[in-house]
């Protein structure tokens, strides 16, 4: 299938051509939503970052926002700020600006507050996407895309048919030369052994095993087994077991098949990071926390997302459209407003795992031309940004 | 015939997608080949049965990949789960 997309800058492709809307600090969160809830081709990225933060967790929360500006699908940005801040709301934009991306800002506090920055806002706001109209898509290939892969939901379906045959339509996204982002450290854990065959260089696969490492150790600080009924790093619960799941490489491996077969796992690399151009799939360093997961993918250059779901969660994100997939039949039914996938087939009809896979593959391609999503078209702009210290 | 999924050519075993009785013939399928077993336990659902014998020691192999180990000889057809399957992950 032909490709056609956003051509910026620095060769990256944007799906999307919004307007983003960019909160410096969650104080200001309901100017920016008021703002772009209210004008066609705008999204607002609402978050509880910005201020009351220190080192390396103020560091990581500035990135993701600065990531989320710089993404491909994003055409303009509006920076609100407050005033007060912690981050500098003209410091930001300028660094926006620098990156060749139109950004303007404005602080609440010297506009007059929150009815004139929302009327100002809006103004800015509409002519940014006034102008962002007239820009065409072009034609290009999937060897500049990056797509995210997401679990949330999920059920015995999700190992059975949505996560398998998501994993077939990645290796069919890497041999088209493209770029995958898996996150999720939490659903790694048992799956490394499996992963560091396919990892680029030992380098990679210690760095894999560090960040799994890391996240048992720190949720052994905060849990107690005797409370909490949890046992890192053998986290099978009974219910897990009840289920059918024996180990706990099968419950990540049942989650980490989304990732793939055969691509090659070029780097590890930290929350909302950058990813490098190297055609293949990246491990990102997160929670299983969906919004803050997917926030962080977006933030590292991901612009559409697989999500497979057994349950049925809705969740959407305001930059990256979120496509979703389930294998569960009555989900696919019940919640059909919310599933843009229906791999149930693969369970009830006997459909090959790869023709599922393939269905996914053909589907990305149309959303990535412009069909829009469920959870798109329903306006859900989940965000979360993933915390590693105090707030103060 | 109830059914089961073979996810990947290489695995040996298949995830039963009904509650099965022992002594039924279960249909199990991957992409290219179907494989019929006979089920030599109750199996729950969602639960794997053996579509090859694993000998003690050798990989559980699910997804096309290694998912843990068998602390005993495993017989075609039967229940494989927590009670002869080791993890890999903290005993291998």
């Amino acid at each position: 299938m032909e490709i056609y997309a956003y051509l910026r800058e620095n060769g990256s492709i944007g799906i999307r051509n919004r307007v983003l809307v960019l909160p410096a600090v969650a104080c200001v969160n309901h100017v920016a939503e008021m703002i772009a809830r209210n004008i066609e081709g705008v999204v607002g990225l609402r978050h509880e970052v910005g201020c009351a933060q220190l080192g390396d967790d103020y560091r990581q929360s500035l990135r993701t926002l600065f990531g989320s500006a710089l993404n491909p699908n994003v055409g303009a940005v509006l920076v609100i700020g407050l005033g007060c801040e912690r981050v500098d709301p003209e410091q930001l934009a300028h660094e926006i600006a620098q990156q060749k991306v139109p950004v303007e800002c404005m602080k609440v506090q010297d506009v007059g507050g929150t009815t004139q920055a929302i009327a100002k806002g809006m103004s800015i706001a509409a002519e940014m996407a006034n102008t962002l109209s007239l820009q065409k898509r072009e034609k290009t290939s999937l060897e500049r895309i990056v797509v995210g892969v997401e679990c949330g939901g999920s059920d015995f379906t999700s190992s059975l048919s949505s996560n398998p045959a998501v994993g077939y339509a990645v290796d069919q996204i890497w041999k088209s030369g493209g770029r995958i982002i898996i996150s999720e450290t939490t659903e790694l854990i048992g799956a490394e052994k499996v992963l560091e065959q396919r990892c680029k260089t030992p380098e990679v696969a210690e760095k894999l095993w560090q960040k799994t490492r890391q996240m048992i150790e720190h949720s052994k600080h905060y849990t107690r087994d005797d409370i909490d009924g949890v046992s890192v790093p053998n986290n099978i619960s009974p219910g897990n077991v009840k289920g059918g799941l024996t180990t706990i490489e099968e419950k990540s491996l049942g989650a980490v098949s989304k990732g793939g077969y055969l691509c090659p796992i070029i780097d590890v690399v930290d929350y909302a990071q950058p990813i490098s151009a190297e055609s293949g799939l990246y491990i990102m360093d997160s929670p299983g926390y969906d919004p803050e997961s997917m926030t962080g993918m977006v933030a590292g250059g991901c612009t559409v997302v697989l999500f497979t779901t057994g349950l049925g969660t809705p969740l959407g994100n305001p930059i990256a459209p979120v496509i979703k997939i389930t294998g569960n039949r009555r989900v696919a039914t019940v919640m059909k407003d919310d599933i843009d996938i229906d791999v149930s087939g693969v369970i009830e009809d006997e459909v090959p795992l790869e023709q599922a896979g393939t269905d996914i593959f053909d589907v990305l391609c149309h959303i990535i031309n412009g069909k829009r999503t469920r959870s798109e078209v329903l306006r859900y702009w989940d965000v979360g940004i993933m915390r590693i210290g105090p707030r103060l | 015939m109830k059914k089961a999924v073979i996810i990947n050519q290489a695995d040996n075993v298949s995830t039963v997608l009904d509650n099965v009785d022992a002594g039924e013939k279960i249909s199990c399928k991957g992409l290219a080949h179907e494989i019929i077993v006979d089920s030599r336990q109750n199996i729950p659902l969602g639960h794997k049965i053996a579509i090859k014998d694993i000998p003690k020691g050798r990989p559980v192999v699910k997804y096309g990949f290694d998912v843990g180990f068998a602390k005993y000889d495993i017989k075609q057809g039967e229940h494989v789960h927590v009670h002869n399957v080791g993890s890999l992950q903290t005993e291998g």
